[in-house]
């Protein structure tokens, strides 16, 4: 179009502009203010949907939402998800972040599997003074930011385990698998090189000798790594009873790798996409023997909850949950029962009610460490709230071995494996 | 122990790296174009691969062989819809068009990529093996399927020095990366013998991501990673020379490995980069390029 024509358009276009931006603000301004408590409450969710395991999150939360709402809602106000797409990255969840809570005008938000992105938000809810609780990420530093300065960084909440009580729970199922059942003694650290593992690797270290199981070699290789054969003749040369897991970036490569290469010794441990249904079909069934820690399974009835929200979601979805799935579908129920007591989405009174939280979920028993713990704002782990459980994949299932009270099946290795 | 060790999985990994690498080259000898999809197309094939071995359950041979057919399509795809229109444009001046080309196949890889995370998300896909189990060889316990890999790839390189040396069509490729113009005058179809260059190129890509795609497995993630491996081996064998990218697999594969064993599989990569640095230091036209 030549500048001609376009000074011509120029007056006219103004002025529909301008019509159209008073149209706007007298149709935003009416209703609000007549409605204000009957607003729906808006929850923001960032995630990564791209991932097989992020992509659970705003399923999970989307389901809550809707339940809560056929149900009549919140003292009559309805729930909203308002759902971005992170693509993994903290620069874009950020972003995600700030549009959330200035342009789309959320109550709290439900952010992430990932620690490094969950990190990079927590002073953003500082910041922007908004209730954040992330899903999935796992590093303890979330919640040592708030025992650092409480005041702050309060309005973060961490609505899964920590590493700390991660390995604790991959520590005390196997004491009961590895160390009383199959008379192991010795044990190698594997893990990729993340936020979520330095203090994973710590505890393993310090938790696997009071079992048990003596440390040979600790091996933490990059998140890139796509040939495991070197890793693997190494910790073989080794010659340790089992191998310790803390991966979740990396899940197929290395299993089917694993497979292939025959690598005669069990891995057990975190592998957070063995968590996901679709893992054997990732790794055409190498996953067959791999032990994994998790705090839900298929069938796993940790708590009446459980198996109704794995029916209900696989019948809307068509897939199952993967493990930051569940803790998503909690987290709207809790913060929706903590609107309701604090009587208000105000974040303050938000934070507070939060902190009384005592709600049974799908994963178990949800309550907060308190504001002078070493971990503030964390779950509360152990008999009670919640255990987390060892699964193996066995002829393209997952099946729970322990805590022995909710097993479903038997310790079973393919048969490349070599335990005495 | 170790030696052997670093000798069999080495050869492997240089073999796919070859193998992969080839195509590329050839593609930029006979018709100068560098193409940054390269790594997108591989990765196609590797899923198409994965579904059709998984949610089809075709079964091994007709997974892989459905993987090749579709690198084989994404290639062709991306000549006549990304390359083809660029280099026949009348709009771009004939020094710009190199450049045109590299960053819109560099899109178009993006495209391809965000498009698999999309629909298949980003978690690291496998191929169902063709061959399972694995085999002694001198002490060293070798996964069956890492024989299987270098076999197929020295016989694909194979057929294509026969293709190329042997075959008229083959000559005329041959002659068309040495002087354009001349085989025009000998009344050769040029757009055919580019067309012939792109088909053999899907094929070889596409069987080089299927025997990835069982080797080691890839996600979407290695898009990127994959074109710069298969670029910085053509640079250093010199751009264009089919003998110096297959020496150069060997040097990056070995080197790789090497680094791995003796010192840390966490800077596998570096060293393969450093040497890549120095050769464009004292020798930029790369071990055995032309120009």
């Amino acid at each position: 179009m030549k500048l001609t024509n376009w000074r011509i358009l120029r007056a006219p276009l103004m002025k529909a502009t301008l019509f159209l931006g008073a149209a706007v603000v007298a149709l935003a301004a009416g209703p609000a203010a007549q409605a204000q408590s009957k607003d729906p409450i808006r929850i923001g969710v960032i995630s990564e949907a791209q991932s097989v395991a992020g992509s659970s999150i705003p399923l999970g939360a989307q389901l809550a939402a809707d339940e809560i709402n056929a149900a009549g809602g919140i003292d009559g106000r309805k729930i909203e998800i308002v759902s971005y797409d992170n693509h993994s990255s903290s620069a874009e969840s950020v972003r995600a972040f700030q549009r959330a809570v200035n342009e789309d005008h959320v109550n709290a938000v439900i952010a992430s599997y990932i620690s490094e992105v969950v990190l990079a938000l927590e002073p953003w809810a500082a910041r922007l003074k908004t209730v954040m609780i992330t899903p999935g990420a796992a590093s303890d530093v979330i919640t040592q930011n708030i025992a650092k300065d409480y005041e702050h960084n309060k309005y973060t909440f961490h609505g899964y385990l920590t590493s700390t009580s991660i390995a604790q729970s991959v520590c005390d199922s196997a004491k009961d698998l590895l160390v009383k059942d199959l008379k192991m003694k010795t044990a190698v650290i594997m893990s990729e090189d993340a936020a979520w593992t330095t203090p994973l690797d710590a505890s393993y270290e310090k938790c696997l000798p009071e079992i048990g199981l003596k440390v040979l070699d600790h091996i933490r290789f990059s998140p890139d790594t796509t040939d495991f054969t070197p890793i693997f003749n190494k910790i073989e040369g080794e010659k340790p009873d089992v191998m310790i897991t803390g991966i979740s970036h990396v899940g197929t490569q290395p299993t089917v790798q694993w497979k292939s290469q025959q690598v005669p010794i069990p891995m057990f441990g975190v592998s957070s996409q063995a968590t996901n249904s679709t893992f054997w079909k990732d790794t055409n069934g190498a996953t067959e023997g791999v032990l994994f820690q998790a705090v839900s399974g298929p069938g796993v009835a940790v708590t009446p909850k459980s198996l109704p929200f794995v029916d209900a979601f696989q019948k809307r979805f068509g897939n199952v949950p993967s493990y930051c799935g569940y803790t998503a579908y909690d987290e709207v129920y809790y913060l929706a029962d903590a609107i309701h007591r604090a009587g208000t989405t105000e974040s303050d009174k938000l934070v507070d009610a939060l902190e009384k939280t005592d709600w049974v979920g799908t994963i178990g028993r949800v309550q907060f460490q308190g504001k002078d713990t070493p971990y503030p704002h964390a779950l509360k782990v152990g008999q009670g709230t919640i255990t987390g459980l060892m699964l193996q994949w066995q002829d393209g299932k997952q099946v729970n071995l322990w805590p022995t009270e909710v097993a479903n099946g038997k310790l079973k290795f393919p048969s490349f494996i070599k335990t005495n | 122990m170790l030696f052997w060790q670093i000798l069999i999985d080495g050869f492997a990994i240089s073999s796919l790296y070859a193998l992969g690498a080839t195509g590329f080259t050839l593609i930029f000898g006979v018709s100068g174009v560098l193409n940054l999809s390269h790594g997108a197309l591989m990765v196609a094939a590797v899923v198409a691969a994965w579904v059709a071995g998984g949610d089809l359950a075709a079964g091994s041979y007709l997974g892989a062989s459905f993987g090749v057919l579709v690198g084989l399509a994404a290639t062709m795809l991306t000549y006549f819809v990304v390359v083809r229109p660029l280099q026949q444009s009348s709009k771009i001046r004939e020094q710009e068009k190199e450049i045109f080309i590299l960053t819109a196949t560099l899109l178009w890889g993006i495209m391809i990529q965000e498009l698999i995370a999309f629909l298949y998300t980003n978690n690291a896909k496998t191929v169902l093996p063709i061959v399972e189990g694995v085999v002694m060889i001198a002490g060293v316990r070798t996964p069956a399927n890492e024989i299987f890999t270098a076999v197929i790839c020295w016989l694909v390189i194979g057929l294509l020095w026969l293709l190329v040396n042997r075959t008229r069509a083959g000559k005329a490729v041959l002659a068309a990366s040495m002087n354009a113009r001349g085989v025009t005058l000998l009344g050769i179809e040029l757009s055919w013998i580019y067309i012939a260059v792109w088909a053999i190129y899907g094929v070889l890509v596409g069987i080089a991501g299927v025997l990835l795609g069982m080797f080691l497995g890839v996600s979407s993630y290695s898009v990127g990673p994959l074109t710069a491996s298969a670029f910085s081996i053509v640079v250093l064998g010199g751009l264009g020379s089919v003998s110096g990218s297959l020496i150069a697999a060997y040097v990056v594969g070995y080197l790789e490995t090497m680094t791995a064993y003796l010192v840390s599989p966490a800077y596998r990569t570096i060293p393969a980069l450093l040497l890549l640095v120095f050769v464009m230091y004292v020798r930029p036209r790369g071990l055995l390029g032309r120009r």
